[in-house]
């Protein structure tokens, strides 16, 4: 029964990880963007959503409607201040440039709001401990299904927006091809700010939730952005869904893990990770490179 | 040659040839640190060596193998690691502390076949999760005492001016071999074999360039690279505290000096390193500013100076210090 609850929380735990992969996932899925500020920036908005709702004395959740349009616009900004500049000088840029960024948060964060770890557990009343008991002494945690009741709609609602509507289609015009997009009339420029705008929204769904589910501090996102790439990898790159089976076998493992050691939660993911990676090789169908001996180079 | 001009392809031109001289002299200068620096500038100076070896691994890595990581960290405290392990196995310790590197260089070998399959930015998260793993595996050894860590004891066996002393020449002779290594390749057919990698992998493998091999030498060299500094940092800090080490803001020094300095130029993280040496002498090498500060600086330089400081010079004057290139005449 104890293994049977380690997984059910892994699965919850997992609905988290697949909130925060979301956006890594679909910026990754429209323009090819490894944003190594992921993390920080899911921490940001965990601080802009503490700050709103403690300075006007209201529901964490309403805060995160007054963030989502702040965020959007941050996300339409750095699509036209970073990325943009970054993809026209290469594949190696982005990297740089993200990474950079995410020094310059961390540690602006860490000006602005100090070491003290800050969580807002506290503002949501019964919601950060009450649960629902089942058989055999499983316990489920509310917010820990609210958590995957979201990431399931954000999903979905991502997927749909995606099929259905004429920024969803132009979005996946520009992923699959953007100098054919622009032939027919759409403008990738506008279209990749759109889609980071969206991105930036699902990360502040998902701060919103890191900062009600646990504590976080100004250091806390380059940990969240190795969960979100480990979710979105574990799952298949540019899959919505897949990322959030990925994110699911990622909590799954963390929690089992968890029993072996007080290390193994960490470690269990790692490993699970690189298990995944080395099986996409295996699957990708070609041979061990460096493992076994180069076949011989056909005569010209 | 169908009537063609002779065009002649020079390596060395008078300046390179000026500048390998000065670099030389400086050198032998150097050599002799100990002998009239002063302890706070000896100890500076090794500081100074363990960011250029930093900086030229990086940028081996990324500049001209085309491969960021932001995962060497890994190694760097690995090669502690390793050089605790060795002294507490009973190694003489400045033995030890050499060793751990090749040691290092042995793991990495194996782990490229692993590493060098991810492209682009999964190489660079991918590199990073191992470097949390290496730092979690490291914390389960029982020598090691967790996060406590452990200290270097076998070298309060030596007198601190002697330790000085040591650390510099150690660290002076690792750098000079590390960017001698360098060089070296540059200018071998494998610098060559190399930088067309980089460009275009595809149209490197049809003209017949080991793409793998080439990209694994350059793996486990930055590997054992960082693996050095990391031994050489525990040699001149004598605790080992695996938070430390690990830290991704290694990969953040390693960042700022190569972009600042310039990528994928041979001189550019060596000057790029001094200026990191500098702006930390200058800053105090702590406080959010001076962070926010580095990180603003690799941003803006990797967006608008992609070149660096010194490849834009090189770029604009057409000089280039080290003969590493080749000139058509």
């Amino acid at each position: 029964m104890m293994f049977a609850d380690q997984i059910l929380q892994g699965i919850l735990l997992g609905a988290y990880y697949a909130l925060i992969a979301c956006g890594l996932s679909f910026l990754f899925g429209v323009m090819r963007i490894i944003n190594l500020a992921h993390g920080s920036i899911a921490v940001l908005s965990a601080y802009l959503v503490w700050s709103i709702a403690q300075q006007f004395g209201i529901s964490p959740f309403l805060g995160l409607l007054a963030a989502v349009p702040i965020m959007a616009a941050a996300g339409y900004l750095l699509q036209r201040t970073i990325f943009e500049r970054s993809l026209r000088s290469g594949p190696l840029t982005p990297l740089l440039s993200t990474f950079g960024l995410a020094v310059i948060l961390d540690n602006s964060m860490f000006q602005r709001f100090g070491a003290d770890t800050r969580s807002l557990a506290p503002a949501i009343g019964d919601l950060s401990f009450a649960g629902w008991s089942g058989p055999g002494g499983i316990e489920v945690g509310q917010l820990a299904v609210l958590t995957l009741v979201v990431a399931v709609a954000l999903l979905g609602a991502l997927q749909l927006f995606l099929s259905y509507t004429p920024l969803g289609r132009a979005i996946r015009a520009c992923a699959e091809d953007p100098e054919t997009a622009e032939l027919v009339g759409i403008d990738a420029r506008n279209v990749y700010a759109a889609a980071t705008a969206i991105a930036l929204v699902t990360v502040a769904i998902a701060g919103t939730f890191l900062a009600m589910r646990s504590t976080f501090d100004p250091y806390a996102g380059p940990k969240q952005l190795i969960f979100a790439f480990e979710a979105v990898v574990i799952g298949g790159t540019g899959s919505l869904w897949g990322t959030l089976i990925g994110g699911i076998v990622l909590g799954v493992a963390q929690n089992l893990g968890s029993q072996i050691s007080p290390q193994g939660f960490l470690i269990g993911g790692h490993v699970v990770f690189l298990l995944a990676l080395a099986a996409r090789f295996v699957l990708a169908g070609r041979d061990w490179r460096g493992f076994l001996p180069a076949r011989k180079r056909a005569p010209a | 040659m169908n009537g063609s001009q002779a065009v002649a392809v020079r390596r060395w031109s008078p300046l390179s040839l000026a500048a390998a001289g000065s670099l030389i002299a400086l050198l032998v200068v150097l050599a002799f640190g100990p002998a009239y620096l002063g302890s706070y500038l000896t100890d500076r100076l090794t500081t100074l060596f363990i960011y250029v070896i930093l900086a030229a691994m990086w940028n081996a890595l990324a500049g001209y193998g085309g491969l960021v990581s932001v995962g060497q960290q890994a190694f760097f405290g690995l090669g502690a690691y390793v050089a605790i392990r060795l002294s507490y196995a009973g190694v003489e310790v400045y033995l030890a502390l050499l060793l751990a590197p090749l040691v290092v260089a042995l793991f990495a070998f194996p782990l490229a076949s692993f590493a060098l399959r991810l492209r682009g930015g999964e190489f660079a998260i991918g590199m990073w999760v191992l470097a949390e793993l290496a730092h979690l595996l490291v914390n389960l050894d029982g020598l090691v005492q967790g996060e406590t860590g452990i200290s270097l004891i076998a070298l309060s066996a030596f007198a601190p001016g002697a330790r000085r002393s040591y650390d510099y020449w150690l660290a002076f002779g690792t750098m000079a071999l590390f960017v001698g290594i360098g060089f070296w390749l540059l200018r071998s057919r494998t610098g060559a074999a190399i930088q067309a990698i980089r460009d275009n992998e595809e149209a490197a493998a049809s003209v017949g360039v080991r793409v793998f091999a080439t990209k694994r030498l350059i793996f486990v060299l930055a590997a054992a690279g960082c693996a050095a500094a990391g031994s050489l940092t525990l040699s001149t800090l004598v605790t080992f505290q695996p938070k430390t080490y690990f830290s991704v803001q290694w990969t953040a020094y390693m960042l700022f000096m190569t972009l600042v300095g310039g990528l994928g130029t041979f001189e550019g993280p060596i000057i790029g390193a001094v200026l990191f040496f500098l702006v930390e002498t200058i800053f105090g090498g702590s406080g959010v500013w001076y962070l926010i500060g580095l990180g603003a600086s690799a941003l803006l330089f990797s967006l608008f100076v992609p070149r660096g400081i010194w490849g834009t010079l090189s770029d604009r004057f057409g000089i280039q210090l080290m003969p590493v290139g080749y000139r058509l005449r």
